[in-house]
């Protein structure tokens, strides 16, 4: 029976037993929801408590936002069973949340209150969220072209890519001349063209767009073209005894079975399209997040050039979600693919 | 049913097929490599005629010229007395591997015939009648990929049955699956084969499969293939594979294929 010394006493005992389990299953389940709300809390405080050592109008805002933060959070996380989907997702994200609310406050910290970080290069958090209130127009006036070079460029690029990629692989001739082209041209980064195509084409943004397009354009060229090229004799076979004539082979046959290899070149394209999208802004094209950057460094303002990388990466980050919602669409018939 | 009964009245009756004095070769490293040497088989209309040989003889070369995916070095080809020049639909071949189009449904690897010669619109109902004819028709949204080895020949036999052909030619379509499917394929290709009345050429190396299934073998040697039998198998269907005709004829055949020293 019992083990326990009388010390311990027999009437505490029993009623210890049966709640010890549960204080601890809830601590298990709950216990990082409810330390994030402390660390948001924690946030909230160390915006409001000091004086901030520079002068920053949006800090009182922070840490009252900070708090709503805190309050969600711990009634997300004490009310999960009621809450369905929403509940298991904050509980999911619960230590990312708790690891974001400190870092946050010790951001604070270091640098609005205490200054541990040279000032004008490490802006607190209330300095980039001025950014976004008070320099929004010139913010999204930039997302804006950025976003209309890029998908211009982009989808010139992946357009020739393909066909040039499919020509390449399905014809003998076009591979004779298109291929030792590629080899000499196509490894080149595309920002090396930069000063010569600020001065061949008529505007910085069709020079630009050009150069995004050429870096699109290589790897998805190669990546169509070695699909189509690895596709199995044995499916044009199939066709051919099923009647299939030259263009069912190409457009029903070849380019399918090859598509999951345009999607990586897609894929890669993207990537480097970035880079110079980023360096043509900055050198050439007055508009754009590449261009914000600078005048940002330029006028030492700190603060904007984080928020504008923020702004930044979250556009990267999405256009490569959205090209793999278009693959896994297309793809379905894929079994095990990479989920981004 | 109604679906059946449908496909059965839209079967064509089988071709004859003339083979005359075929021979080709491989050109392997700029040496010539001999595969099939003066090779004439007449095939009647409707009939089963299976093709035994040991393994590497040319088997598989002669189907592919027959299916006009290839040209021979010598002879001629002919189809209903028309020369076989390139592939038809008239044609189909089933390979050894399925070779379904893995980004294609069942249903839509079935209908890749109808759809490339063309006339898929106007006969949807004969991918349904063929998916009903191979017992896959709830499967018709599967993809390969979510298919067993014999569910996807199944699939492949659809996808040459849809085109109505004259000929079916058949590359060891039962070769990589495992016994019991394969007896179960077996009596579902001869009652295919008689309600449709198609003729039939199919490559194997297994005596007994050959026995079973065709009133045809052709025992070829080894390569260069050359005619070394042609033997009838006068039996009906549904054959016993404990025949003891059948018996008799497997120890000649696989006399033939020199193995008499273990039988």
């Amino acid at each position: 029976m019992s083990t326990y010394s009388l010390s311990d006493g027999l009437a505490s005992g029993a009623p210890r037993l049966s709640r010890a389990p549960l204080l601890a299953g809830w601590i298990r389940e709950s216990g990082v929801g409810v330390l994030a709300s402390i660390a948001w809390i924690a946030f909230g405080l160390s915006c409001l408590w000091w004086q901030d050592v520079g002068d920053w109008s949006r800090t009182h805002s922070l840490g009252i936002a900070a708090f709503v933060i805190a309050a969600i959070a711990l009634f997300g996380t004490v009310g999960a069973d009621y809450l369905g989907s929403a509940g298991r997702a904050l509980h999911k994200r619960a230590p990312w949340l708790l690891t974001l609310g400190a870092f946050l406050t010790l951001w604070e910290v270091a640098t609005a209150k205490l200054a541990w970080l040279p000032l004008p290069f490490f802006p607190p958090p209330q300095a980039i969220i001025e950014v976004y209130t008070d320099d929004l127009p010139k913010l999204l006036d930039s997302v804006f072209a950025s976003v209309k070079l890029q998908l211009g460029g982009y989808l010139i690029g992946a357009t020739v890519g393909f066909l040039t990629g499919v020509s390449i692989g399905w014809s003998r001739a076009v591979g004779y001349w298109v291929h030792p082209v590629l080899r000499f041209i196509g490894p080149l980064p595309a920002t090396a063209w930069l000063p010569i195509a600020f001065f061949t084409f008529p505007s910085s943004w069709s020079a630009s767009t050009f150069l995004i397009a050429l870096a699109t354009g290589f790897p998805v060229t190669v990546l169509t073209w070695s699909g189509v090229a690895s596709v199995s004799n044995a499916y044009y076979d199939v066709a051919r005894t099923l009647g299939a004539k030259p263009s069912f082979l190409v457009l029903k046959v070849a380019i399918p079975a090859a598509l999951p290899h345009v999607f990586v070149g897609l894929f890669m394209g993207l990537g480097s399209s970035f880079a110079v999208l980023v360096v043509a802004e900055m050198v050439g094209v007055k508009a754009g997040l590449g261009w914000y950057l600078q005048w940002a460094q330029g006028w030492a303002a700190y603060a904007n050039m984080y928020a504008a990388l923020i702004v930044m990466s979250l556009l990267c980050s999405g256009a490569i979600t959205l090209l793999f919602a278009i693959r896994d669409r297309l793809l379905v018939w894929q079994k095990g693919t990479v989920k981004w | 049913m109604v679906a059946l009964a449908e496909a059965v009245t839209h079967s064509a009756a089988g071709a004859a097929l003339d083979i005359e004095q075929l021979s080709h070769a491989f050109d392997i490293d700029g040496t010539e490599l001999p595969v099939l040497s003066d090779v004439s088989i007449s095939v009647e209309p409707g009939e089963f005629v299976a093709l035994l040989g040991p393994s590497g003889c040319g088997k598989s070369t002669l189907l592919r010229l027959v299916a006009g995916l290839d040209k021979p070095k010598a002879g001629r080809l002919r189809e209903d007395e028309e020369r076989i020049r390139s592939p038809h639909p008239s044609r189909v071949v089933v390979f050894q591997d399925p070779t379904l189009f893995p980004w294609r449904s069942v249903w839509d690897n079935v209908a890749l015939g109808l759809e490339a010669q063309g006339v898929l619109k106007s006969q949807r109902h004969r991918v349904d009648a063929a998916l009903d004819l191979v017992g896959l028709a709830s499967f018709r949204n599967a993809y390969p990929h979510q298919l067993s080895g014999g569910m996807a020949q199944r699939v492949a036999l659809a996808r040459a049955l849809v085109n109505d052909p004259k000929i079916l030619i058949l590359d060891e379509p039962l070769g990589k699956l495992d016994s019991l499917t394969r007896i179960t394929m077996q009596a579902e290709l001869v009652a295919l084969w008689q309600r449709k009345g198609f003729t039939t050429l199919l490559v194997t190396h297994d005596a007994e499969e050959a026995l079973v299934l065709a009133n045809r073998v052709i025992v070829f040697s080894d390569r260069p293939a050359r005619v070394k039998a042609d033997i009838r198998v006068d039996r009906p269907y549904p054959r016993h594979r404990g025949d003891p005709y059948l018996a008799d004829l497997r120890r000649q055949i696989l006399g033939l294929l020199g193995l008499d020293a273990t039988w």
